[in-house]
């Protein structure tokens, strides 16, 4: 409630990591962060639509296949205090030991990768399960997240985001043991109907050589006894026409064409059901590129556009913790 | 049309009407018991009007409800006054029913529904803009949901400040910030009714507006 005004910030993903570092003082980025935050609105009202040719070179389809296709829950995280990439075999020892502590069977768990350097970092116990198989996984990540990195002094590192396929129970004790060695804090990312649009329009947007997937819309009417859900699916090509129709500027994505391009599906529904669906909420998104739950649960589709989806949700997690 | 004025009737003796306008019947239902329960003890009696279908041009809704609510107490310190509560899906109202003058009008945006959003845009067409001088108020509901909001509430916030009125956030939903609130309002529709002496509409108006920051002029 107090962030009312004014100028516009620029997007953070249009700057480079490693063009931002300039020679402050901590207590003078953190004075200065904290003037900006006064001054910023809570959400840009532009976005860069994330480009498929500067990403492509950077993401390796083979090392990412994994990430592809599955259910990922997402956490917003604090920075961690004092964590070293030198020291992961050492934290892998740590956590094995606290998970055997906390549980008797064995488990394979794989630890911390992150974009910027790409550590994957691999923790076998000693168990029944010689072949490996994968029953959790986690990982943390940070993709453009200038606006947080620039505010916390270098004992901390920012990974804010993180996603976690498998076991509830695993999360648990692993987010437990993470907390407890690096004082931060999880938090469960629940995304809101606003920001689903938001990512309805990015994905549509994006170009695709084939779709593998409908464009589909999940909605929630909060009615007494038990609440009503209403699907809605669209040719994914149609729904990139639609887009197509109501984009102007290019490179960007603006709020009013979200907000007009949610607008003409509403309308159309309504033209043939009478039903208002914008009073209803909107609780999953599913496109060629990903599909969002409100809950929190995503899924990616497409290698391509990797870094550009986690680049919103990198967003989202960082407004989350601030 | 029927554009709604402040001042095309003659004010009612010792009473105050205030308006709300909003999608969401069971809330402003609530709201309105709240302010009226304000008063200890006040029996109600409510009386509905349905608009015939013939008075709407526009569109596809449903026409709006209008319960009438008349306290019979009055507030124990002060002369008897009556308050009138009307409830309105939309506006413009129906110009066949006998209402009083309308002192206070609230438009109630649910921050979880976009439909709220555009039906309280197109109503405000409705209303003279001598109302926006200090006669009319926004009341965003539902920010207390964060994971349930469709609307950001910067445009809400924007369209408080293009009508140069005062926004207020209330979860309606919850009991207790709810009758806070209902008490607010009422003492917002007594100023505006002209019951409390010296202080006016237009005055409580600017007082509202200082202060917020300067910065929302650039908005």
């Amino acid at each position: 409630m107090d962030s009312y005004s004014a100028p516009e910030s620029t997007p953070s993903a249009s700057s480079r990591p490693e063009d931002y570092f300039i020679g402050a003082t901590p207590l003078q980025k953190r004075l200065e962060s904290v003037r900006k935050q006064s001054s910023f609105i809570l959400t840009p009202p532009r976005r860069k639509i994330p480009q498929c040719s500067q990403l492509q070179e950077d993401v390796d389809p083979q090392k990412v296949a994994f990430l592809l296709h599955k259910q990922w829950t997402l956490y917003s995280l604090t920075p961690l205090y004092k964590f070293s990439y030198s020291n992961l075999k050492e934290y892998s020892r740590l956590l094995n030991a606290f998970i055997v502590a906390e549980k008797q069977k064995g488990l394979a768990v794989e630890v911390g990768e992150d974009f910027n350097i790409k550590i994957v970092s691999k923790s076998q116990l000693p168990s029944e399960n010689r072949e490996g198989k994968v029953l959790w996984t986690g990982w943390f990540c940070c993709v453009f997240g200038d606006s947080l990195l620039e505010t916390v002094s270098e004992d901390f590192t920012c990974l804010p985001l993180f996603l976690a396929n498998g076991a509830e129970s695993n999360t648990a004790i692993i987010g437990t043991w993470f907390q407890k060695t690096f004082d931060c804090y999880f938090s469960p990312l629940a995304i809101n109907a606003f920001n689903l649009s938001w990512m309805a329009a990015m994905w549509t947007a994006c170009k695709m050589d084939h779709y593998v997937a409908t464009t589909e819309f999940l909605w929630s009417v909060p009615c007494s006894p038990q609440s009503l859900d209403i699907s809605f699916a669209i040719h994914p090509e149609d729904a990139k026409a639609l887009w197509d129709s109501v984009h102007k500027t290019p490179g960007e994505v603006t709020q009013e064409e979200v907000d007009l391009f949610m607008d003409c599906l509403y309308s159309h529904f309504h033209r043939h059901f009478k039903i208002h669906l914008s009073a209803t909420r909107l609780v999953r998104v599913s496109t060629s590129v990903a599909s969002a739950h409100t809950d929190g649960k995503i899924k990616i589709l497409c290698h391509k556009y990797l870094i550009g989806v986690l680049a919103y949700l990198t967003e989202l997690a960082i407004f989350q913790i601030e | 049309m029927s554009v709604l004025r402040p001042l095309d009737k003659l004010p009612g003796l010792n009473t105050a009407t205030i308006l709300l306008v909003g999608t969401e019947d069971a809330l402003l239902q609530q709201l309105a018991d709240s302010m009226l329960k304000e008063d200890c003890a006040s029996e109600l009696k409510v009386a509905r009007f349905w608009q015939r279908e013939s008075d709407r041009s526009n569109l596809n809704r449903t026409g709006p409800v209008l319960p009438l609510c008349w306290p019979k107490e009055s507030w124990p310190q002060e002369p008897r006054v009556a308050r009138m509560s009307h409830l309105a899906k939309s506006l413009p109202l129906p110009s066949s029913v006998n209402r009083p003058r309308i002192d206070l009008i609230v438009f109630v945006v649910n921050l979880h529904s976009k439909y709220s959003l555009q039906n309280t845009e197109e109503s405000l067409r409705h209303v003279d803009a001598s109302f926006f001088l200090g006669k009319v108020c926004f009341l965003a509901t539902g920010a207390g949901r964060e994971s349930h909001c469709s609307i950001h509430r910067h445009t809400v916030v924007k369209l408080a400040h293009t009508y140069q009125s005062p926004l207020l956030y209330c979860d309606l939903e919850v009991e207790g910030f709810r009758a806070t609130m209902a008490q607010r309002l009422v003492r917002v529709l007594q100023i505006c009714a002209g019951h409390v002496p010296g202080v006016s509409a237009l005055n409580l108006l600017s007082l509202l507006r200082s202060s917020e920051g300067p910065s929302l002029e650039d908005l």
